[in-house]
């Protein structure tokens, strides 16, 4: 019984929300807050229409190709920065300078060079999604154990071994880490990049809903985005757990 | 294997101006688009417009937003969350619309921000409090779980009241969630209200961005990106001060830092 | 087997970790250091185990000088928790090094098997470090040595972080081991306990910068037993006299 307690509870608060936005929304009648259920049936019916789901793909393609890229230029570039300490305090402040500019204001840059169109896109995404990754990666590898290494050391595991069973295991919690605080901020660039222009993706059919005053398509974009998220996190976190299983952060006290 | 104070100096300032070099000779010799800037250039229009008031009030105005989305975001972050991770009850029956209602994007609000509340600043300041204050509840709520039970036991066999267990025990031990939380409620105010000027036109240095965009005075537009960087470097390390004070006295008991 | 010529350590810019060792280790021989903490053992060990360079003087390994790690050399690290990888089973642990070193996939599984059923975690193969307690953690970390074959294994205070109860455990386990496989072995500790029970010959080092004050033949009978050797008279005199001079070491009345 003791178990099922939050998952009863959870499912009660839900069910409050979800009421007091039904409840609220049609007893406001108010043209900008539509109903949850105008909403949803509207959502169903276009995201599931040849349209929709071309909006939709195009969406989730630039971003998870936008994260991919961030990906491995952030790993490849993490590792060989993180590997040599000189570099790593050479390059670090920059990096961190590059962070603190906010991506969203890389949009008129990616504009100005890219134009419209998936390239800017994809530019920003992967430049903004790349700093957490690029830096987890180079915290993960000047973090690993020195008994480990030295472990490898004095049973003269080869460069090759070494990178393989020593210093690519020890770094993945860190870059899983680095991806899983990107993707939130990669769904923002992709929004956001396809609010400032665009003619395709889930962004655009929320901007061009406000352009006609089609309050409800915006609302039906607006939950598509908060399910996209929720489970890209979720599907990612599952992911990292089944990957990641032997973490000792997940095991020992510290 | 400590690294020397001059190496950990000289080794970025080298490299900040090898890469200085490199983009002045890259733009110099226009190789790639002609609206890639020179450093100078830049550096020149950034002079140019340091000395305006302009400039001066287009940061005050991004300032002030950030400020009062800041304080608003904690406030209502900071009390709900610490109230909600108290209880057990209420963590549980708030957990599921906490996780489906964080992931939206504030960005994908900003139409109809912009239909209800309008262009001007307010509209910054909602969607970057709408932002901030799901991270200080996450965060406030984390702290607020993790009470030290042996603490808690002492302040019951004292017989602290309510409050005073709150002020004493409670809030001290939720500390370094709270300001993790503040560090991230921050930066995130940042961008939006950046965002906010950039997108929709708000005033302030975003607004100011996409202006010398459109009026195609690249130098000035890439002036103004580094001078919010600059700014959301100043400010990070202004709230990584501030933790410090508040965490002065505080036992490392964090299992590893996330960024 | 194993030469330590007048080596010493200082780390960039210090005084000297490390004085001067010098002294041989017999094939075969069960040779200790021990000495009070902060008397650079873990420095010198890591200098014998060719992860570090010595600052002057040699070491040499069968007419080999020591100045990477050897083919013929193991280590067992005090820290055995994070010695092992945490990824990997407790047999890939074992089975790594011999991988490593070009031993093919059927041999290496069948010494593998060999080590941990030596170690008593037979049992345990497929499990991961995390699963284990400390001591049998440190028992994987001495089985993967013993698997590797090396002629001389070198122990860092492998036994300083378990309980009483376990440490006496691993303490036999290791001389059953070594009279099996007739390892050479150099340990260091600063249990004096432990380091007359285990050995034939014990060197006494004193505090950074450090010297051998003395090496101690121990002429105790073999097998050793945890009960009836601790109760010899020639084992109380033994432990007292290198407790005594480490007790002088560190209480400042024994001249460096």
């Amino acid at each position: 019984m003791r178990r099922l307690r939050p998952v009863l509870l959870g499912l009660a608060g839900l069910i409050v929300a979800a009421l007091t936005w039904v409840i609220g929304t049609t007893a406001a009648q108010n043209v900008f807050f539509p109903t949850p259920q105008t909403v949803l049936s509207r959502a169903a019916g276009y995201w599931t229409s040849p349209e929709g789901r071309a909006n939709f793909a195009s969406s989730l393609g630039n971003l998870l190709l936008g994260l991919l890229l961030a990906a491995v230029i952030g790993v490849a570039a993490g590792l060989v920065i993180g590997s040599v300490r000189l570099l790593s305090l050479a390059v670090s402040p920059w990096v961190e300078f590059a962070r603190s500019i906010p991506s969203t204001a890389l949009i008129p840059v990616a504009f100005l060079i890219f134009g419209l169109g998936d390239s800017m896109k994809l530019f920003l995404i992967t430049l903004g999604s790349l700093w957490p990754i690029l830096l987890n990666t180079i915290a993960g590898l000047r973090g690993i154990d020195q008994t480990l290494l030295d472990t490898a050391a004095v049973y003269r595991l080869s460069l090759g071994s070494r990178i393989r069973h020593v210093i690519v295991p020890a770094v993945a919690p860190r870059i899983a880490t680095g991806i899983r605080i990107a993707i939130p901020i990669s769904l923002i660039l992709v929004v956001t990049s396809e609010l400032v222009g665009s003619s395709e993706g889930i962004g655009f059919v929320i901007v061009d809903a406000q352009a006609t005053f089609k309050l409800v398509d915006m609302w039906s974009g607006i939950v598509l985005l908060g399910l996209l998220g929720f489970l890209l996190t979720w599907l990612f976190g599952l992911l990292e757990r089944r990957l990641l299983r032997w973490t000792p952060a997940q095991r020992e006290p510290s | 294997m400590r690294a020397g104070l001059a190496e950990r100096i000289l080794a970025p300032v080298i490299t900040g101006l090898v890469l200085l070099a490199v983009f002045q000779l890259v733009a110099s010799a226009g190789l790639i688009s002609p609206s890639f800037s020179s450093p100078a250039a830049i550096a020149l229009a950034g002079a140019r417009a340091v000395i305006t008031v302009e400039f001066w009030s287009a940061l005050g105005v991004t300032l002030s937003a950030w400020l009062i989305a800041v304080v608003i975001a904690v406030l209502l972050g900071a009390v709900l969350g610490v109230i909600i991770g108290s209880v057990p009850v209420l963590r549980e029956l708030t957990r599921p619309v906490i996780e489906l209602l964080r992931p939206i994007p504030s960005v994908a609000l900003i139409p109809l921000v912009v239909l209800t509340i309008g262009t001007q600043s307010p509209s910054g300041i909602f969607l970057a409090v709408f932002a901030a204050f799901w991270q200080v509840l996450v965060s406030a709520i984390d702290g607020a779980r993790s009470v030290d039970s042996v603490a808690r036991d002492t302040a019951l066999t004292y017989r602290f009241s309510p409050l005073q267990r709150f002020w004493w025990v409670q809030l001290p031990t939720a500390m370094p969630s709270l300001t993790t939380g503040l560090r991230l409620a921050t930066s995130t105010a940042l961008i939006l209200v950046v965002t906010a000027e950039i997108i929709i036109g708000v005033p302030g240095l975003g607004q100011q961005i996409s202006l010398s965009r459109s009026g195609a005075a690249p130098d000035r537009m890439y002036a103004s990106i580094l001078v919010i960087g600059l700014l959301g470097l100043a400010l990070n390390l202004l709230v990584a001060g501030i933790e410090r004070l508040l965490l002065r006295n505080h036992p490392r008991s964090r299992t590893g830092g996330r960024r | 087997m194993l030469i330590v010529d007048h080596i010493s350590k200082a780390y960039a810019g210090g005084p000297p970790v490390v004085a001067d060792y010098t002294f041989e280790v017999a094939d075969g021989e069960f040779f200790t250091v021990v000495g009070p903490s902060g008397a650079g053992k873990t420095t010198a060990l890591r200098c014998l185990s060719g992860l570090m360079p010595v600052s002057s003087g040699s070491i040499i390994f069968d007419d080999v000088p020591v100045t990477r790690p050897l083919r013929e050399i193991a280590v067992v690290f005090q820290d055995y928790a994070r010695s092992l990888f945490p990824w990997y089973s407790v047999a890939r642990n074992v089975e790594l090094p011999l991988r490593a070193s070009g031993v093919g996939r059927a041999e290496a599984r069948a010494r593998v098997l060999e080590a941990l059923d030596s170690v008593g975690l037979a049992g345990d193969a497929g499990k991961h470090p995390w699963q284990l307690s400390g001591g049998m953690q440190q028992r994987v970390a001495i089985a993967r040595a013993i698997a590797y074959r090396p002629r001389l294994l070198i122990m860092d205070e492998p036994f300083a972080s378990v309980d009483a109860q376990t440490r006496a455990d691993l303490e036999d386990l290791l001389l059953r081991v070594r009279q099996e496989t007739r390892m050479t072995v150099l340990f260091v500790t600063h249990d004096v306990d432990e380091a007359v029970y285990l050995s034939d010959r014990v060197a006494i080092v004193t505090r950074a910068p450090s010297r051998i004050a003395e090496i101690v033949p121990i002429g105790l009978p073999v097998p050793r037993d945890q009960i009836s050797t601790k109760e010899l008279p020639e084992f109380g005199h033994l432990r007292g006299h290198v407790f005594g001079r480490i007790r002088a070491m560190v209480h400042g009345t024994e001249l460096v």
